[in-house]
């Protein structure tokens, strides 16, 4: 099997894997990275969703050799306990969920959002979370962590 | 404010489990250890009840540490649902830990030579005259609470409990935001295998024969397990265990399909099949007022599938002739009973433990999989083995929640007053979950070589809030009725608890009816529910929702409101909620504005939360949700042909709580969505002036009403 070369986390990694092989199959079954979440394994639900070069994918549906020289980030490599995102804190703040399965690739699509768009409008918030469904109900909180934490972020 | 007096009797949680240190134990460093038989599946339920073991033992709730539910150690509380968790585990908690209190003040009093009634208990420092001091850890040693809980404790005046009653950030929320495992999904242990497994694409078919040579060949491959038409592989890889699977599937011959009823003609199908009657409750009219009309009408509900965003999971490993099972059931003592009867173990060998799953609303593929890991994890040579079902399975083997059809009869007398009212439910029974009968209800049991059959759905008795009959009883003060469930004795869809049971069939029908009975009178409908009822509370969360929805807006094209309320299973919430819809092609639901009463609320945010979460599920049920199926099988097994709402979708919802502490509390999370489905049809006739009566309510059957109408 080819090695696969990307960016995880920020960190380089060097996989020696399948090139059908699927990318939330590697991250979770060969790095232990258990973030992204299986959902559906057709790209329809978003929980697992990764960021791959700053946009928001699914990775259960995305084999591994489109993933080489990637910057890939998952739930894991957005912030830590001690240096939180900003939606890692909002989310917290606005107890933006229930089960919390979804929340991951949630997170990951609000952080995308963020990069291109750091002041969204609320309309532009759902469309930026439409690919990612939530079965609890939690969406409003959701779509209001997202509103905080990008103006917590204008104003730093 | 006056002090409560001693409890008269136990809470039954403690009666059946009445040891205190089952419940409630002081650990080294100054930890309190609270075990509840009741399980997290995304309701807060683990914070609420850590929130009334802080108040109660004056500790600071990051002390607590909450600990899941397992059949090894934990008091057995049967089934977390029904919205019944604080009702049950807090007050059992909160007079267990009541209890505990006072017990080692009796053993801090005898030390520090205090009298108990002048030492106070700070963070679990224990505090006396003159600046004496000791602490639970201290005196954990000494004082044993290996004893039966007593009706003497006296639990803390509402005015003194500073954490309960308070909003308060969950215990489990930090994990997810930061991705630390917590799910059961992402539960990494040792040695792990992993299952998938081989079933049906038609309904009801059954394995007949099975070409095991290319799945062998797979890289990974470990084990294939057939027992009778269930069959499984195993594999060192989820990934090898899926190509394992799908060399599996070609080579397997299936039976001929079970048939399924016809999607579009629901009603028909339930009222042909045979049935057990019930009549669930009647009522006389004192006075003998003449209909000079009867309003008749009927309501369906489809089948609605939970749809958990994560496909069930489980891990078992076996060790000799015992077997350790982690599983996101809700109910880890009923889910080992049965696997006691298929395994044929005594249920000591079992250790059932529970670990969070994704949301779950009712009863799912949880305990159907955790069998299938049990029998899988024989071939795993005492490895454990994880076993997860695929999307596709998820959306067609889970039990679903049982379709409804409703008929509701009103006699009205000259004035368009009801005088007589007959409500009837055709529907399979709402409850098959596993240890409660003799026969196990789990999927795999009905599949291996000497089968059980397949568990026939029934309804809880009226006592537990029923099943189909949930909420067929009206709230409202009307002279005579009588409620009659039919139970259908035939399932050829396999049905299970969804959440609410039948309550939001019938609490649809109920309110379309009431709604089309006022306008009929020209009544405004809040005045005409208001009209009706006798209890203060109902009244009140109907008056707090109008007002805060500023009741009724002026008119506008294209826009409509309605109102509906309901008390959940008539003991618990009341619930009222007004919808504002946007109709045209398509029911946009634009705002839900709600108001609820729970008693107490332990952890008001935790309440707000549960609510508008219900009122967005039911919004969902309500404007796309319908299990679909030719007559072979089920189509609707991906989240296209099953689409739910998106967060385009979502209305704006707004919830006031109206907060009573001095009433014991009662659960929240099944209480809106029997008043949104019901206040969302009275908003699409107030904008469009057609009743859909059949859910759930699209652009189909809008047109259908609007022909039927004209």
């Amino acid at each position: 099997m080819p090695v696969i070369e990307f960016q995880l986390n920020g960190a380089a990694m060097a996989v020696d894997a399948d090139p059908d092989q699927s990318l939330l199959d590697v991250l979770r079954g060969r790095l232990g990275i258990t973030g992204a979440h299986f959902g559906c394994g057709a790209g329809e639900c978003g929980a697992c969703h990764v960021m791959v070069d700053g946009r928001a994918m699914a990775s259960c549906d995305m084999p591994m050799w489109s993933v080489a020289d990637k910057d890939v980030v998952t739930t894991e490599g957005l912030g830590t306990v001690e240096q939180p995102h900003p939606l890692q804190r909002a989310f917290i703040s606005e107890q933006a969920m229930q089960c919390g399965y979804c929340v991951s690739g949630i997170l990951i699509s609000a952080a995308a959002l963020l990069k291109r768009n750091p002041s969204p409008t609320e309309a532009e918030v759902r469309a930026a979370l439409d690919r990612n469904l939530c079965r609890c109900g939690s969406h409003n909180r959701m779509v209001r962590a997202v509103l905080r934490a990008a103006s917590e972020m204008a104003t730093s | 404010m006056s002090e409560p007096s001693p409890a008269p009797k136990l809470p039954v949680s403690l009666v059946a489990n009445p040891r205190l240190s089952s419940w409630v134990r002081f650990s080294g460093e100054g930890r309190v250890t609270i075990s509840p038989g009741k399980v997290e599946i995304g309701q807060g339920i683990v914070t609420a009840l850590a929130q009334i073991a802080a108040d109660e033992l004056d500790v600071d709730i990051t002390r607590i540490e909450m600990i899941r539910a397992s059949t090894a150690t934990s008091p057995n509380e049967g089934v977390t649902s029904g919205s019944l968790s604080i009702q049950q585990s807090g007050r059992a908690l909160r007079h267990a830990c009541a209890e505990v209190r006072q017990r080692i003040l009796a053993a801090a009093s005898e030390r520090l030579g205090v009298d108990p009634s002048l030492l106070e208990v700070d963070d679990g420092t224990i505090l006396g005259t003159g600046n004496v001091r000791t602490s639970y850890w201290e005196l954990a040693g000494e004082v044993s609470l290996d004893h039966d809980a007593t009706t003497g404790a006296r639990a803390k005046s509402i005015a003194k409990r500073a954490v309960a009653g308070h909003s308060t950030q969950r215990v489990d929320i930090p994990d997810k935001v930061f991705a630390r495992p917590r799910f059961i999904h992402d539960h990494a242990r040792l040695g792990l295998l992993h299952g998938r497994m081989l079933r049906p694409e038609i309904s009801g078919a059954k394995l007949i024969s099975l070409d095991e040579t290319a799945a062998h060949a797979v890289p990974g491959f470990i084990a294939i397990v057939r027992d009778g038409g269930f069959a499984g592989v195993v594999a060192d890889s989820e990934a090898a265990a899926e190509v394992a699977l799908k060399a599996l599937r070609k080579g397997a011959t299936w039976s001929a399909a079970e048939p399924l009823p016809d999607e579009d003609d629901l009603a028909g199908f339930l009222k042909s099949q045979p049935v057990e009657t019930t009549v669930i409750d009647t009522r006389t009219a004192a006075s003998t007022k003449k209909a000079a009309r009867t309003v008749r009408r009927q309501y369906t509900r489809p089948y609605i599938a939970h749809a958990s965003i994560a496909p069930s999971c489980a891990i078992a490993q076996w060790d000799g002739g015992r077997v350790h099972v982690w599983t996101h059931s809700q109910g880890v003592y009923l889910l080992r009973a049965d696997l006691a009867i298929v395994l044929k173990l005594p249920a000591e060998n079992i250790v059932v433990e529970h670990m969070e799953g994704a949301g779950c609303y009712g009863h799912n593929a949880a305990d159907d999989v955790a069998l299938d890991a049990v029998l899988l994890a024989k071939a795993g040579g005492g490895r454990p083995v994880r076993v997860q079902w695929s999307r596709h399975d998820e959306m067609s083997h889970a039990p679903f929640g049982a379709a409804m059809a409703i008929e509701i009869e009103a006699d009205l007398d000259a004035d368009n007053e009801i005088v007589g009212w007959r409500h009837a439910i055709w529907s399979n029974g709402h409850a098959a979950r596993p240890g409660r009968a003799t026969q196990p209800a789990l999927l795999a049991a009905s599949e291996i070589a000497n089968p059980y059959p397949r568990m026939i759905s029934t309804n809880p008795p009226a006592a537990n809030g029923g099943g189909g009959d949930r909420n067929s009883v009206p709230l409202y003060d009307l002279p005579a009725w009588t409620i009659t469930s039919h139970r259908l004795l035939t399932m050829p869809v396999r049905t299970s608890a969804l959440r609410t049971l039948g309550a939001q069939g019938n609490v649809f029908a109920i309110e379309s009816v009431l709604d089309e009975i006022a306008a009929l009178r020209g009544e405004d409908p809040i005045e005409f529910r208001l009209r009706h009822l006798r209890d203060d509370r109902a009244k009140d969360v109907i008056r707090a929702t109008a007002r805060r929805a500023a009741w009724k807006p002026e008119r506008r094209s294209g826009v409509g409101h309605g109102v509906a309320f309901a008390r959940y299973k008539n003991t618990g919430a009341y619930c009222a909620a007004i919808a504002e819809i946007e109709g045209a092609d398509d029911i946009r639901v634009r705002r839900l504005t709600l108001a609820v009463d729970v008693g107490e609320a332990i952890n008001p945010d935790g309440v707000i939360n549960q609510i508008e979460g219900g009122a967005i599920q039911a919004t969902s049920w309500v404007l796309k949700e319908r299990v679909r199926f030719d007559r072979t099988r089920i189509t609707s097994t991906s989240w296209t042909e099953y689409p739910i709402l998106t967060f385009s979708d979502v209305p704006a919802v707004d919830v006031e709580i109206i907060q009573r502490p001095e009433i014991e509390p009662v659960g929240a999370g099944e209480a809106a969505h029997g008043p949104v489905t019901a206040a969302i049809a009275n908003a699409v006739y107030d904008c469009l002036g057609v009743r859909v009566r059949d859910l759930p309510i699209t652009r189909d059957r809008i047109i259908a009403a609007m022909e039927l109408a004209s």
